[in-house]
């Protein structure tokens, strides 16, 4: 074994794609280049960027090296910004293969066609919904709940790090080699060495396993955070709802992770150990991955949407001027949703051979766990009923989640009677079916989320008008985009295909194209949205903290909030404990006593255990075992090395939160209050008027 | 959380009584946020078992678990764990009960060889049955066999690094709030190996070996 | 003395919790060693008495009870058993129903 051999592993010139591109100048190649280029010039660019501005100091003190949740939370968002850029793309580049290739090869070959799908939903549920739902709980909910962080900060951190690393390798895969085509749930046989030999399936495991390691990180911090660091008098039921979601995502997360662990780490050890788990020969058995990956994935989906459903409750009620209607019936559903998602799983392979018997039962059960989530829509509408609505762009989405998602939910009715099913299983059908979920119900909810919580993040509002065009897009652009796949679907066209025949089918999927490119638009029009809104902050400013006279603990303190959250822990008597406080005159009070706050030192640790986990899995896909063993003993070192500190906490002395406090609530005696018809106006500057209510 | 004139049980190895109450909730998420992860290996392992039972006869015309387990190898790794998890439970004791550092070191020191003992034993079989051609890449049914014992043994690997970590702990730190957590976390740890052995050697040996 | 009353009483614990693990084990080995039932029956034994020794376990060394200081713990294992039970139970039925219909 040569030197070379030993430092490289399997990579070789012809694994970089801009080689195989310039060998073999085929379209598909070309695009695959063009791709690759981006991705490299992207990363350039960002890092010539920051240097040229001189802000890498600053972006490795106060952002990087940070353990504040608000903080990750924020940086788990912006990632997931830049992976849905990337996968939309992707869709618009797989919608415009399918319309222009009828009867022809169209733009990309099958195998790149592959790449893409899988990408496309690899990135989509382990880099954008995960990461997005994961920011948004990790910023909003411990302010909720009256905390002042999560219970592992430095865990926090890690789980970030090995996400964002993950995100790395997703990347790398454009660049160096290429990406897996068995799709997001790689099945083997597929899957194994002997029909995929290449790096491509290494890829999807280590990548989804650098995330899901995250995840379950993360699912035992929130749990453990709602479970024991609630402020005093925040019993279970006076918990806001999306605190409840928060930690049923998070029970679903520590509980759903392991089976995907055990699938492809079994799928590794077939791979790289010769093991026969899922081989052909041998004793080995498919069906043991298809059972595990689905017990795995149903509870993900539930992890995806369960978040967004907390969202709406706190935007449907902030925004309808009304309290929640039916509190204990959400809880109730919300819990009941969290432990049937473990009862429906095989719902995703009734046709792969069980008996009508087993069928049925998974069928009634897939049934069953529709009808908490009707019983939430239900309290939704009538929380709207008879309160006076102000049709903001969070609201605009819930609506529209409501009425789509229903749609996609009886959709889902169907699919889950397995006579139907089998005529519809991995059809365009289903694919549109599971959009039909995941765009209305969980991408809204996180608009909903990111526009409702932005102005508490930053002090300032985010643009109105940018968000109803944002709204223009994103909801006319679904229907446009999937709706035809219904009927396609229904019409027999098969899902993941990279060439149709059917000439009649040609008027569906150009419209569905057409939707895709809204799609597109709504996304700019978000980034957009946000290059306006920053220009014309001046005239947002919200530094009293509660723009939208909400109602949860979260809008008791300054926009952006100070970095200890409170600076007294409040104590809670009832539900919707702060709005209760600003009706009976009792918010924006100073304390008695202001005490030392400790808050966790930053820290470089998380970075560097996931990052270097990321070296050491990108080891394990080109075969480069020194680089492996590195990165493992780095991030071993860092973790062992972290045991032995104890010197990993700060002071902020009460001196210091008693000024800030002070500073603040002189800040909210010299603001105006605010009734609801100035909310979207600079007179808004986050004080709200409760005299008439 | 009364306050009692004597250590309270609830974890074992940790004298709280006398501690403000903002550093007593701290221990307590922290051992809670443990038990949390503990649940989700038991769920891996939980799977590792169900496929082991979907496997059981996917022998392949190789060797199966008649032809391969040895009674007392697994009798006495049983014995070797099952004693190294009541050592440790006397560590556990003699840190809460403050007798300093010497004895719990001594018993961690003891806890130690008991955990490589298994180990070594666990070893010598794994070689054996290689010899014999039984490989895990001979049949799915081997595959699983050897993932599910050999992922069980690697986390008292983890656990034996870990037990040395914390000798060298209490000799630098002593028994500190930090370390005395940290003394819990691995006891949990070790005690919950416990258990995952006493289903592999009930559902893996003995029903391997039942005529 | 306070202290020693307490720490006998924790050793108490331990070593009636090593002693019925030993015992539990020494039975179950003996059952299957010295062929003492029918096979269906000693598989049901062997599993039983390691459900026990399992209890064991959690009560003498793990420090779990019916205290209200432990509740949440036991919450969690509790709940862990019932997603365990699906998840394994689900596998063994589904995985078992093809291989009766692939055979």
């Amino acid at each position: 074994m040569t030197i070379w051999h030993f430092l490289l592993g399997h990579l070789t010139w012809d694994s970089l794609v801009f080689v195989r591109a310039w060998r073999d100048p085929t379209t598909s190649e070309v695009i695959g280049g063009c791709a690759g280029g981006i991705a490299v010039l992207g990363a350039m660019f960002l890092f010539g960027l920051i240097t040229v501005l001189g802000k890498w100091r600053y972006l490795w003190t106060e952002w990087m090296t940070s353990l504040d949740h608000k903080k990750i939370g924020i940086m788990y968002i912006v990632f997931a910004g830049i992976m849905l850029s990337r996968a939309l793309i992707e869709a618009v580049l797989m919608r415009t293969q399918q319309a222009v290739a009828i009867n022809n090869p169209g733009l990309v070959a099958p195998d790149h066609f592959a790449q893409l799908f899988s990408t496309h939903g690899t990135i989509m549920v382990f880099f954008v919904g995960m990461p997005l739902l994961t920011g948004l709980i990790n910023f909003a909910m411990p302010l909720q709940i009256g905390s002042r962080d999560v219970a592992f900060p430095y865990m926090n951190s890690i789980s970030l790090w090995l996400t964002v690393g993950g995100g790395i390798m997703m990347m790398a895969s454009l660049v160096l080699g290429q990406f897996s085509t068995g799709g997001w749930s790689g099945y083997p046989p597929y899957t194994e060495l002997a029909f995929n030999d290449g790096v491509g399936p290494d890829y999807w495991i280590w990548s989804v396993s650098l995330s899901s390691l995250g995840a379950l990180m993360t699912g035992i911090n929130f749990a453990v955070t709602v479970y024991k660091f609630r402020a005093p008098g925040m019993r279970w039921m006076r918990m806001p709802l999306f605190a409840w979601t928060s930690i049923c995502t998070a029970v679903l997360m520590i509980f759903a992770m392991p089976p995907l662990t055990v699938a492809t780490l079994l799928l590794a050890a077939d791979r790289y150990l010769g093991m026969h788990f899922f081989t052909n020969t041998l004793g080995g058995n498919m069906m043991n991955f298809v059972n595990l990956f689905w017990l795995f994935g149903h509870p993900e989906v539930y992890i995806l949407i369960l978040p967004p459903f907390g969202i709406y409750s706190e935007v449907v009620a902030a925004y309808s001027s009304k309290e929640l209607y039916g509190y204990t019936s959400l809880v109730i559903a919300t819990t009941a949703i969290a432990i049937l998602s473990f009862t429906v799983w095989l719902h995703h392979f009734f046709t792969m051979g069980q008996s009508a018997g087993i069928n049925s039962f998974f069928g009634i059960m897939t049934m069953a766990i529709g009808i908490p989530t009707g019983v939430k829509i239900y309290d939704w509408i009538w929380t709207m009923f008879w309160g006076e609505v102000r049709f903001t762009t969070p609201l605009l989405f819930s609506l529209a989640f409501m009425i789509t998602f229903v749609i996609g939910g009886m959709t889902g009715i169907i699919l889950a009677t397995p006579p139907l099913d089998y005529m519809m299983h991995n059809t365009l059908f289903l694919v549109a079916h599971f959009h039909n979920m995941l765009i209305p119900g969980m991408l809204y909810g996180v608009i909903a989320g990111y526009y409702y919580w932005f102005p508490k993040a930053f002090g300032f509002r985010l643009s109105e008008r940018w968000g109803r065009i944002a709204f223009i897009c994103w909801v006319p652009g679904f229907y446009l985009a999937f709706m035809p796949l219904y009927v396609l679907g229904a019409a027999g066209v098969a899902r993941r295909t990279q060439e149709l025949f059917d000439p009649a089918f040609r008027p569906w999927l150009i419209v569905a194209l057409l939707g895709a490119f809204l799609l597109l638009a709504g996304l700019a029009s978000l980034f957009i949205q946000l290059y306006v809104s920053i220009k014309q902050r001046h005239t947002t400013q919200v530094p009293v903290g509660d723009p939208w006279d909400a109602r949860g603990l979260e809008w008791s303190m300054s926009a952006p909030p100070p970095e200890y959250n409170f600076a007294v822990l409040p104590e809670v008597t009832r539900r919707d404990a702060f709005y209760w406080q600003k009706k009976s005159n009792a918010a924006y009070r100073p304390a008695d006593h202001y005490e030392d706050i400790t808050l966790p030192k930053n820290s470089m640790c998380g970075v560097s255990v996931g990052l270097s986990m990321t070296a050491c899995f990108f080891g394990l896909v080109w075969h480069t075992w020194w680089l492996s063993v590195f990165g493992f003993v780095v991030a071993l070192g860092t973790v062992i090395a972290r045991s032995f500190m104890r010197d990993v906490n700060r002071i902020i002395p009460a001196a210091k939160v008693a000024a800030q406090d002070r500073r603040w609530l002189e800040r909210v005696g010299a603001a105006v209050p605010i009734p609801r018809q100035l909310e979207l106006t600079p007179e808004n500057e986050g004080l709200a008027d409760v005299r008439n209510d | 959380m009364s306050e009692t004139t004597e250590p309270e049980l609830r974890h074992a190895g940790l004298n709280l009584a006398d501690d403000a109450r903002e550093l007593r909730e701290h221990v307590e998420s922290d051992v809670f946020g443990f038990w949390v992860f503990l649940m989700s290996d038991a769920v891996v392992f939980a799977l590792l078992f169900a496929i082991y039972g979907t496997m059981r006869h996917a022998t392949a015309g190789g060797p199966d678990a008649a032809q391969e387990f040895k009674f007392h190898s697994a009798f006495w790794e049983t014995a070797l764990l099952l004693t190294s998890s009541f050592s440790y439970g006397m560590v556990s004791l003699l840190t809460k009960h403050g007798r300093g550092r010497l004895w719990p070191l001594a018993l961690l020191a003891v806890t130690f060889c008991l955990g490589a003992g298994f180990l070594k034993m666990e070893i010598h079989d794994f070689v054996t049955m290689f010899h014999d051609g039984a490989t895990p890449e001979r049949s799915g049914y081997l595959s699983s066999f050897f993932v599910l014992v050999g992922m069980h043994g690697f986390h008292v690997f983890s656990g034996l690094t870990w037990i040395v970590l914390m000798g060298i702990q209490l000799v630098v730190f002593g028994p500190d709030e930090r370390t005395k957590v940290n003394l819990i976390r691995l006891g949990l740890f070790w005690h919950f190996l416990d258990v995952v052995w006493v289903v592999i050697f009930s559902v893996v040996y003995l029903q391997g070996l039942i005529r | 003395m306070n202290i020693s009353r307490s720490l006998r009483r924790d050793f108490i614990t331990y070593g009636i919790g090593y002693l019925l693990a030993v015992a539990l084990t020494g039975i179950a080995f003996a059952c299957v060693f010295y062929r003492l039932l029918s096979p269906g029956a000693t598989l049901g034994v062997v599993l039983v008495l390691a459900f026990i020794q399992i209890i064991v376990h959690m009560r003498c060394f793990l420090h779990i009870s019916l205290k209200r200081s432990a509740r949440a713990d036991l919450q969690l294992i509790l709940f862990s058993a019932v997603i365990i039970l699906l998840m394994v139970g689900g596998t063994i039925v589904i995985l078992g129903n093809l291989m009766a219909r692939m055979m």
